[in-house]
């Protein structure tokens, strides 16, 4: 079914709850009915993908950044780290140097800068990636600790380890986080095909504008997939028509829909009709990565 | 004049929809701020005018004066954003990578990197159809959205609100419990927490509600759809009432909810008459609990 | 004693700033002498990132001995201002700096 070598699809969207996770959820289970798939949960501050299926832990690991570390007997309190830091991690009360490893965003300028080597980097842990499996699909997240601002190196780090422990599997799915922020970029910027899904409403027209054009930015192909079809209007159907951008489906709205989804629950399993919805858009979402990059 | 701020946490639970509403419930006597600048749709509701726009710069970008450069490569080598690539001997800087940590600016022999502020998007004060005025702003491609962005609305809308002598300034929070949603709730009176009856949901809730308590600010809490899932609906009120969290209304899941988004109205205004009730119902309640 | 104050203006009848690390204006009576003085603090209102500790750092260097304030520094400024030992006094917002201070002297103001 699948005949290219590996094929990575990042599914985004330009705002939260348009039903993201529950496309990528969906789409990770019904493929693996039939064969392995990865699905890597990008969305790290608040990744609840894994909240849909029950699978067994089979490696966990703790992420890192490097942060400064001060050494009190070498510092003279020149103050030049201070200086350095762009970001105010790092500052100076009274006698002490004092570092905020949330503030710091891990560029070793204070460190390197130090005339007396006084802030060695050493590593902070900034959260967990942890990989999960259920038959053909294998689950990968990582979480940020709370109060951890820095999303992007979560997300490189977690592409990285999916990439590296599954060379072999064909299929990887990435659940991106919403927005057109750093993190979205990291999270689609080497994908061959980005799915972004959005609403026929006002709302999701204007968000899915915004997510277009940062596709565009890297020359990704693209699709739409519209979900909660028949409510709002047709305003979604004619920008992508216009612009020519290919929708690969459109998932009717429905209460029970919105049920499954707030019990946890993949829709697919209880509505036949989304099988097929799910099979069109793969192989739509195949047939345009053959095209490859812009 | 007393500031609400509404947040959920995540998208998506109709937290715009909601503050829109407010918006155009108490018409006039308020200020509406957007800070959910990552994906501002309030101004789809409230047609803005643009009365007033200016550009937004935020943190730093370092660039390369090639005519000043030497070629030695220390830049690149400093930089832990690979940020710095180098193509026939030319380096040069992605604004995509860069952190704008300065980093090589400080490391050039030549002094030919220079760090300029980055230009992150453009903020608004509009007039709009309430009879109110807006805040509002919009990002650039990949520029993050910062607390610096969200306070310079908020403040703004202060501003204003003291200028046009309203009674309330009311902000669409930012997502997420990050940076952004601290700067939105920094100098709040009283917060809406929106939420929804689903499995995320409640966690989602009660991480944004950590934020709201460690800045002792009062909260009521607004849970839409709330007839979607019955168990997940009682686990949130038990959550309110072991918080001593007033529970300010449920909204059913409803069409009207989306059908008056698509007219570009507020549910307030064009949704079932039972959601316009409700809605009118908890904004007065929302003004007796802002004191 | 000194009292500093987080604020929007540098009078007695000025607001106090309800936020900590993007206030206007850092405003500090001394009590010893009754002067009033302030630092501006707007430099700091325009970081993108880090503002509650540039401006702890300020305060660290005023080194009053209550700080009279809003909502209350954010948790990184709250974990450099352990590092001392002044008094933290919230919930002063909507009052003028007069107002705090009279607060304060009858010991209304919560403790942060």
């Amino acid at each position: 079914m699948i005949d290219a070598a590996t094929i990575t699809i990042a599914i985004a969207s330009g705002k939260g709850g348009t039903g993201k996770t529950t496309l990528s959820t969906n789409m990770a289970a019904f493929i693996a009915e039939r064969e392995a798939v990865v699905l890597a949960d990008l969305d790290v501050e608040e990744p609840n993908s894994g909240l849909f299926f029950r699978a067994e832990p089979v490696h966990q690991e703790v992420n890192y950044k490097a942060i400064p570390q001060w050494d009190e007997s070498k510092c003279t309190l020149c103050g030049i780290c201070t200086k350095a830091c762009n970001y105010h991690a790092v500052i100076r009360l009274g006698p002490s140097i004092v570092v905020f490893p949330e503030l710091c965003h891990s560029c070793y300028a204070c460190s390197e800068l130090c005339p007396e080597a006084a802030l060695p980097m050493v590593q902070k842990k900034t959260g967990i990636l942890s990989e999960f499996r259920t038959g053909n699909l294998h689950f990968i997240e990582s979480r940020l600790d709370i109060g951890e601002e820095q999303a992007v190196p979560a997300i490189a780090k977690t592409k990285k380890y999916a990439a590296e422990k599954h060379p072999k599997v064909r299929l990887t799915l990435y659940d991106s986080p919403p927005g057109t922020s750093c993190p979205v970029i990291e999270a689609v910027r080497d994908a061959d095909l980005v799915i972004l899904v959005t609403e026929p409403t006002p709302f999701g027209l204007h968000d899915l504008k915004l997510a277009v054009e940062t596709v565009k930015v890297f020359g990704i192909p693209f699709g739409v997939v519209i979900n909660r079809y028949g409510t709002g209007n047709k305003e979604v159907d004619e920008y992508c028509h216009q612009e020519q951008i290919p929708v690969l489906a459109r998932i009717p709205d429905s209460r029970r829909i919105a049920e499954l989804y707030s019990a946890g629950k993949l829709i697919y399993r209880e509505i036949p009709e989304i099988r097929e919805i799910l099979e069109e858009i793969l192989n739509k979402a195949i047939t345009i990565t053959k095209g490859g990059r812009k | 004049m007393k500031e609400i701020v509404v947040v959920s946490g995540k998208g998506g639970t109709g937290k715009t929809s909601v503050t829109a509403s407010f918006s155009y419930l108490g018409g006039a006597s308020v200020i509406t701020a957007d800070c959910d600048v990552d994906a501002a749709d309030m101004h789809l509701l409230l047609k803005p005018d643009f009365e007033y726009s200016e550009d937004f710069y935020s943190g730093e970008i370092s660039s390369i004066d090639q005519s000043a450069c030497i070629r030695c490569g220390k830049c690149a080598e400093v930089c832990r954003f690979d940020a710095i690539t180098v193509k026939d001997g030319v380096y040069r800087i992605d604004p995509l990578r860069c952190e704008g940590c300065g980093y090589c600016s400080r490391v050039c022999p030549a002094e030919a990197i220079v760090n300029k502020e980055r230009l992150a998007g453009k903020w608004h004060i509009s007039n709009i159809r309430t009879g109110g005025k807006m805040v509002h702003a919009r990002l650039g491609i990949g520029a993050d959205n910062s607390g610096k962005l969200v306070a310079r609305v908020k403040n703004e809308a202060r501003e204003l609100a003291l200028e046009e002598r309203a009674d309330y300034v009311i902000v669409d929070g930012s997502p997420g419990v990050g940076c952004p949603v601290v700067s939105s709730l920094s100098g709040a009176n009283f917060v809406i927490l929106v939420t929804e009856p689903t499995v995320s949901g409640l966690h989602d809730l009660k991480r944004v509600y950590e934020l709201v308590k460690k800045f002792h600010i009062k909260a009521g809490c607004i849970i839409n759809k709330a007839d979607i899932n019955p168990e997940q609906h009682q686990a949130i009120l038990n959550f309110l009432a072991e918080e001593d969290i007033p529970h300010l209304t449920d909204l059913p899941y409803d069409g009207q909810f989306t059908q008056a988004i698509t007219t570009g109205k507020t549910v307030a205004e064009s949704g079932s008459v039972r959601l316009k009730e409700l809605l009118s119902a908890c904004w007065e309640k929302v003004k007796k609990l802002t004191i | 004693m000194k009292i500093a104050f987080t604020a929007s203006g540098t009078s007695w009848e000025s607001k106090i700033d309800p936020r900590f690390g993007r206030a206007e204006f850092l405003v500090i009576y001394d009590e010893a002498n009754g002067t009033l003085s302030s630092i501006d603090n707007s430099s700091v209102k325009n970081e993108a990132h880090g503002a509650g500790t540039a401006t702890a750092q300020k305060i660290f260097e005023i080194s009053p001995d209550v700080l009279i304030t809003g909502n209350g520094p954010g948790d990184h400024a709250s974990t450099a201002l352990r590092h001392s030992k002044m008094k933290i006094l919230v919930n002063a917002h909507d009052m003028t700096l007069k107002q705090a201070y009279e607060q304060y002297q009858k010991g209304l103001l919560n403790e942060f």
